[in-house]
């Protein structure tokens, strides 16, 4: 391929994603610029770059003088990693199971797994209250990382078990025959085969956990166990004409996630180069 | 050889963790909310049970079927511009991304999954002020190329609100299928590849034949994703429209029914046991909908092992 690729297809390609990243990132761009600038300028040109003559942080001021900001990026950030962390673990060992062994009731349970994918835990929000009430977990991230990992399973053994078939039987033969125990060999050889797969099943998530406004809301609304996403409603909220401080507060939702994403992101690329399956 | 199978304790030690806390946080609240979609109040307001009472009202009772056979078709013309838009685009960017040795490729993929990583407090926020009339993003683009007079208010029109709700949902959730085929295609082994360009098979009837037969299954998976996805949503309207889902509940879909049933609105009271069987129908949908997946589809595509 590499001779003979041209260059008007090389360009073509280029035209084409470079024209979606500015659809994808444009309104990202457009909030961040304008929370930099006055009232003023916000509204009579909000195309504009900021620039020294409109340049202003009263949005920020605002945010940070209202909420603790710091202390809901840590919430978030204790209860997205332990929820991916039980996600990735428990998922990985169930899909293994499912997909390596014949044993009776194995369609069955990978039936009874897969039916958290089609029904929203939120139905069952009602329940889960009474269940966190009754052990005394409300207000505590704990409940949060109960639920998240709950919600986060099905998805994880359905994504994992299909990657999880396409590994070689006679790798795992291989390491049979050499005498590797059942979790050498899930732990040693599998897991690191699907780790694209892993990564891929980290970043779709950790997306949901680290948005999700409606348990923090319910199950958590304590000003210690705010997540940030919950903290940035309350506040947008609150502050719903003042464009500078909404923009601000967007501004900042928008970051932390970003960096989060970035270091998964570099995990993904290797994973995929590392680890592609041979 | 022992000559009775040993009782295979790893099977249980690798499904345990997930079983338990699957099943005790999302199995059993679940079920407690279906079996509440068979009760309601009587007269006294004593917890009575209707058998399917609830569901005759819901489809059949113009007080609630009107709104409920609204919300499904919604939902229903919500999936399709996911499958017609959003799939087809991220399949294309995946393929092209996928090029071999193209610079930046990390650049792009990264970018445009960033609308994914974004919550929908911040996606239904940004793109109300970026559609706002009063602010005037959207116009003042239009007049740039000029089509200024193109503009509406789009999320304010009934004809136009839930498309456009569509198409915001599918710029946020591209990603997802770009990833997962993405993923799909860098799984193909270069003997294979190589194999096709020594038969002359290259570029886009590379794609064609060789490429898009294998990542099937993946283009499956990303269906079925969609499908429940869709079917669940609530979020994205919910911020953007609030719950009752305006203009006149054009955005209305089965997620916003679902919450203003269960959790009430404004004057209306909740009822749990309407909103039951309002999430009970939604699980009756989406069942269907996966078991002709599963077995119709499913179990016709052909896996290929490397």
């Amino acid at each position: 391929m590499s001779a003979r690729t041209s260059l008007g297809r090389t360009i073509a390609a280029h035209a084409v994603l470079l024209t979606y990243t500015l659809i994808a990132l444009f309104p990202v761009f457009v909030i961040v610029i304008n929370s930099f600038k006055s009232r003023k300028a916000i509204f009579a040109d909000p195309l504009a770059l900021p620039m020294p003559a409109n340049f202003d942080l009263v949005g920020y001021q605002t945010v940070l003088k209202q909420g603790d900001f710091l202390l809901y990026f840590q919430n978030s950030l204790i209860v997205t990693v332990a929820s991916l962390f039980f996600v990735l673990l428990f998922g990985a060992m169930a899909a293994f199971a499912l997909s390596e062994y014949r044993f009776k009731g194995n369609t069955l349970m990978g039936l009874y797994l897969a039916l958290g994918i089609m029904i929203p835990i939120r139905l069952g929000t009602v329940a889960i209250l009474e269940i966190m009430v009754a052990t005394g977990l409300v207000n505590t991230l704990t409940a949060l990382i109960l639920v998240y990992t709950a919600q986060g399973l099905p998805l994880a053994i359905f994504i994992l078990s299909e990657f999880m078939k396409s590994v070689s039987k006679d790798l795992k033969d291989a390491g049979r025959i050499d005498g590797l125990s059942e979790y050498r060999i899930f732990f040693t050889l599998v897991l690191p085969l699907v780790r694209p797969a892993m990564a891929t099943v980290a970043v779709f998530t950790m997306i949901p956990i680290w948005n999700d406004l409606w348990f923090p809301l319910i199950l958590a609304p304590a000003e210690q166990t705010k997540t940030v996403t919950l903290g940035a409603q309350v506040f947008i909220g609150q502050f719903v004409t003042n464009w500078n401080a909404v923009l601000a507060a967007l501004s900042l939702a928008i970051v932390p996630v970003l960096v989060l994403y970035l270091i998964f992101s570099r995990q993904l690329i290797r994973g995929i180069t590392a680890g592609a399956v041979k | 050889m022992a000559s009775r199978k040993p009782v295979r304790w790893h099977i249980a030690v690798f499904l345990a963790p997930a079983v338990l806390v699957y099943t005790s946080l999302m199995i059993i609240p679940l079920f407690g909310t279906l079996a509440q979609s068979l009760f309601n109040k009587d007269a006294a307001g004593e917890r009575v049970f209707v058998g399917l009472a609830n569901f005759a009202r819901l489809f059949g009772d113009a007080l609630w079927s009107d709104a409920f056979w609204n919300a499904l078709a919604n939902n229903t013309w919500f999936f399709v511009i996911h499958m017609l838009v959003q799939n087809p685009i991220g399949i294309a960017l995946a393929a092209i991304l996928s090029t071999p040795r193209l610079r930046m490729a990390a650049f792009y993929r990264t970018a445009i999954f960033i609308p994914t990583i974004l919550s929908f407090v911040i996606v239904g926020f940004v793109w109300k002020l970026i559609l706002s009339p009063i602010w005037g993003i959207a116009p003042g683009l239009l007049d740039l190329v000029g089509l200024k007079s193109l503009f509406q208010p789009w999320l304010g029109k009934e004809e136009t609100a839930l498309t456009t709700l569509a198409l915001v949902s599918v710029w946020q959730f591209v990603g997802i299928p770009m990833m997962l085929i993405y993923a799909a295609l860098l799984s193909i082994p270069d003997e294979v590849i190589e194999a096709a360009e020594m038969d002359g098979i290259t570029g886009w009837s590379q794609f064609w034949k060789i490429k898009l037969p294998l990542i099937l299954p993946s283009i499956g998976i990303i269906s079925i994703l969609t499908f429940v996805g869709n079917f669940n949503a609530f979020d994205l309207i919910y911020v953007a429209q609030g719950a009752l889902a305006g203009p006149n509940f054009s955005t209305d879909i089965l997620g916003t029914f679902l919450y203003r049933t269960f959790f009430g609105f404004q004057l209306q009271l909740g009822d749990p046991y309407m909103g039951s069987a309002i999430a009970g129908s939604m699980f009756g949908i989406i069942l269907i909908g996966v078991c002709l997946y599963l077995f119709g589809i499913q179990t016709r595509l052909r896996r290929y092992q490397f």
